[in-house]
């Protein structure tokens, strides 16, 4: 430990300013702070400092996605048995697959975006923020698993650039720049991104060259690949043979990361022990989406009751991860009630009666956090006004 | 009783060097000061030079602006040395003290039978005008000027802070004087605030003459600017006057004995104060004087004030005129390997649950001065409410500050807050952020524009 120490101390000179590398000081800074709480102490205002730092607090959230995320992993492999017949695949074939499947998807989205988080860090001379440890984290759980790895490079290179850069980085942007990915992927390559075919690993190689990982297998007859939401009738889902348990664990068809409700659970048990996410958007969100699905079931647009909304699609991932994003939700406390219910109600809107779009979850957390800081004007504006009054009146 | 104001909001921060309550040593001064830099927005003028002979009570500054208020020395002795920094800023009177102590006589008087305007008078000459704090700002307070009320907080739940029923406790008929003749300076009486899980231990809750509050809760809800946020919030152009319980005895003094008598009881605290205990001193002592409460060897910080608020003196450094508190910490210029990733960190403390501090409550931790982390901007948003008991917007205060926004800045409630309201949101950042040196730009900008 102490060696390391040395040898840090060591090489840092030539990192600085005027240093042989000056030019990579935001990197080196960001392995040192990574490896080593830095000796910096406190110059102005409090003398001693909580221990937490932004690290932990990012950490704790890439935490919270790993039952997740193994689980997506799981499931890649599982889903790719079930649609080619793999009946002779153990549960580590499944797993083998899905790292496969999933690593490479990982390898793009940290190094094309950590490069760039880098990069503008030294351009501007900053230290690199840790908040694309979370970002990068999020993105390949929220895609399709076949999506091509150079879409996945220019999303993830426009997330940073444009969701996140150019508005001065972590914690000034407007929109959850791992939604900005997902987004940029829907709309500039939408046969990529929707459809039946895409949520199976495998399956799109397979259509385009006949061609499946593990063997000559085709796909087996009746296997449409397609998640839930692509039929979300009783009937549908009964052709399909899901039932709400199915869903509930995530044995179904849909981004590597989203399927489970359970894993997503273990997560947000994470998030709000810790205080990292708030409790009350991802609650007021359960609530929005529960109102709109019964709504909706009362009035026959569906004749799914309104939990099943709650387990379908990326409903809980987004709830549980994305709307509560500090930065870009509401911030404030009342705010946050509305903002949540807005994103669990609009999701579910965009669901029922959206006939372009199967899945509203993505376009309700981008719009809401579009309007979370006028959630937020008009909270304080009454809250002042109000405080103001009783001030008067005392 | 029955309107105790209970503060929900808050954090104690568990430090360890809490000081016993006994007097380990009665500081016979050497050299003191006299520091003009104590005071906000104060541009001083030099009453004396170097060889001047000065009793206790002799002004040694004057405020240029207003040149009624004057700034005395807390002893008897010959001023040895004016230190002055970059620009010929005046740091420090430094006063050489004789071994016999002598006092300018203020004469004894009642305040009972004098008026307001000769309370001022008394209180300006003797140079204990400056104890008095104006709200908004936490400025000197204006002589002309009629405040809505005065607020004294009568307990203190800063880390470590001195007990005040320990090192006041023979003051009782000193601050009753003091309260006495404050009372006649305002028209809205003097709101007294108590701590409620105290209130029938300390004998403060028999004072007269006052509108008594009881609080119950963390800290900050012994600071005055919380108290006066949510007894009666200072709106736009409002003024109100805070006292400290330390001064209303140095005021009471005045009137009762005549004398400019700053003599206080310090605690002397600290994770790393040696046996750490309270001591008999005055304002402007020189950390030299309380050497024994610390090892020579190692870097350490000397803090006049608690570790939120206090000032980084130094050891050459003097205790400021406001402060009853010394706490010395070790400077933590280490590196700590993988500390942020480590799943335990039992030697340091957190508020927040992504550590298990929650698991030992009781725990006191030795902390140092390491910031542990890097800056970063604002990313949690709802760390900083939960220990401010004011309903403000922190964050939306704190950027309007950062963006020079006066408008907003009134709006979210500049004229509340000083720096050591804020002091907690600035321990608990996870980004690291100077919450208080922004409240202090804040503050500067609004006094250059607004006055």
């Amino acid at each position: 430990m102490n060696g390391l120490r040395k040898l840090t101390d060591k090489i840092k000179p030539s990192f600085e300013k005027g240093g042989k590398f000056g030019f990579l000081h935001s990197t080196f800074d960001a392995f040192e702070t990574f490896l080593f709480v830095p000796d910096t102490v406190t110059r102005r205002g409090s003398h001693v400092r909580d221990c937490v730092d932004l690290k932990r607090v990012m950490i704790m959230v890439v935490l919270a996605l790993v039952p997740a995320m193994l689980f997506g992993i799981w499931n890649v492999g599982f889903q790719h048995k079930l649609a080619f017949g793999l009946n002779d695949w153990g549960f580590w074939n499944i797993v083998w697959y899905g790292i496969v499947k999933v690593i490479p998807l990982y390898l793009v989205s940290y190094i094309v975006g950590l490069g760039i988080e880098f990069v503008s860090a030294q351009i501007k001379g900053h230290e690199v923020n840790e908040g694309y440890l979370v970002s990068g984290m999020l993105i390949p759980l929220i895609v399709p698993v076949d999506v091509p790895l150079w879409m996945l490079a220019i999303a993830v290179a426009f997330a940073v650039l444009i969701g996140k850069e150019v508005f001065g980085g972590t914690g000034m942007n407007i929109w959850n720049p791992a939604l900005i990915a997902r987004a940029f992927l829907f709309f500039s390559y939408p046969s990529k991104m929707s459809g039946d075919t895409i949520w199976t690993g495998g399956m799109t190689r397979y259509m385009a060259e006949g061609t499946a990982y593990a063997s000559g297998n085709g796909l087996i007859d009746g296997v449409s690949g397609a998640t839930p939401l692509a039929h979300p009738t009783s009937e549908g889902l009964m052709a399909a043979g899901t039932d709400f348990m199915d869903m509930f664990i995530g044995t179904i068809p849909g981004s590597v990361g989203e399927t489970s409700a359970i894993a997503i659970l273990i997560g947000a048990a994470i998030l709000i022990w810790t205080g990292v996410a708030s409790w009350k958007i991802m609650f007021s969100s359960v609530i929005g989406g529960l109102a709109i699905g019964y709504l909706g079931y009362a009035v026959g647009s569906t004749d799914l009751p309104g939990y099943y909304q709650l387990v379908m699609g990326g409903f809980l991932f987004g709830t549980v991860f994305m709307a509560t994003d500090p930065v870009t939700s509401a911030q404030t406390e009342c705010g946050k009630w509305i903002y949540g219910f807005l994103v669990g109600a609009l999701a579910v809107t965009v669901r029922l009666w959206n006939p372009g779009y199967p899945e509203g979850m993505m376009l309700a957390i981008l719009l809401m956090n579009t309007f979370a800081p006028l959630i937020d004007h008009y909270v304080i504006e009454f809250s002042i006004k109000r405080r103001a009054k009783k001030v008067k009146i005392a | 009783m029955s309107n105790n104001i209970y503060l929900k909001k808050g954090l104690d921060i568990p430090i360890s060097g809490v000081a016993a309550q006994t007097t380990k040593k009665v500081i016979v001064p050497d050299v003191v000061a006299v520091k003009p830099t104590d005071f906000r927005g104060l541009v001083p003028k030099l009453l004396v030079r170097e060889g001047d002979k000065v009793l206790a009570g002799t002004p040694v500054l004057a405020d240029k602006m207003s040149q009624k208020i004057l700034f005395a020395s807390p002893v008897s002795g010959t001023v040895a040395e004016v230190v002055r920094g970059e620009k010929r800023k005046l740091l420090e009177v430094r006063i050489k003290a004789d071994a016999e102590q002598e006092h300018v006589d203020f004469g004894v008087r009642k305040p009972s039978d004098m008026t307001a305007d000769q309370i001022k008078e008394a209180l300006l000459e003797s140079g204990l005008w400056p104890a008095i704090v104006q709200r908004p700002y936490g400025i000197i307070a204006d002589p002309q000027a009629k405040p809505k009320a005065i607020f004294v907080s009568a307990f203190s739940t800063a880390p470590l802070a001195a007990d005040p029923e320990f090192t006041l406790r023979e003051e009782f008929a000193n601050i009753q004087t003091a309260i006495n003749a404050l009372g006649k300076l305002t028209d809205g009486g003097v709101h007294f605030s108590l701590n409620a899980a105290n209130y029938s231990g300390t004998p403060f809750h028999k004072i007269e003459n006052v509108i008594l509050h009881t609080f119950s809760g963390s800290h900050p809800a012994g600071n005055v600017g919380v108290q006066i946020s949510n007894i009666s919030p200072i709106r736009k152009g409002e003024t109100v006057w805070t006292v400290s319980l330390l001064m209303l005895a140095a005021i009471g003094r005045l009137f009762n004995t005549g004398k400019y008598d700053l003599r206080r009881k310090i605690a002397v605290t600290g994770p790393k104060a040696v046996s750490p205990a309270y001591v008999d001193g005055y304002p402007g002592i020189s950390m030299a004087d309380i050497k024994e409460f610390y090892s020579q060897s190692e870097e350490l910080r000397f803090i006049s004030g608690d570790v939120l608020t206090g000032t980084n003196i130094g050891k050459d450094g003097f205790l400021g005129f406001f402060d009853n508190q010394v706490t010395i910490l070790k400077e933590g210029n280490e590196y700590e390997m993988l500390g942020w990733a480590k799943p335990m960190r039992f030697s340091q403390f957190s508020s927040s649950r992504t550590y298990f501090s929650w698991l030992t409550p009781k725990k006191k931790y030795d902390m140092d001065t390491n910031l542990h982390g890097g800056p970063r901007a604002f990313v949690l948003n709802d760390v900083y409410s939960k220990v401010l008991p004011m309903q403000l917007y922190p964050v939306h205060l704190l950027k309007a500050c950062l963006a020079q926004d006066i408008d907003n800045m009134e709006k979210f409630g500049i004229y509340e807050v000083l720096e050591e309201d804020l002091a907690l949101c600035e321990y608990v950042c996870p980004s690291k952020i100077d919450i208080q040196q922004i409240i202090t730009d804040g503050i500067s900008l609004m006094l250059k524009e607004m006055c």
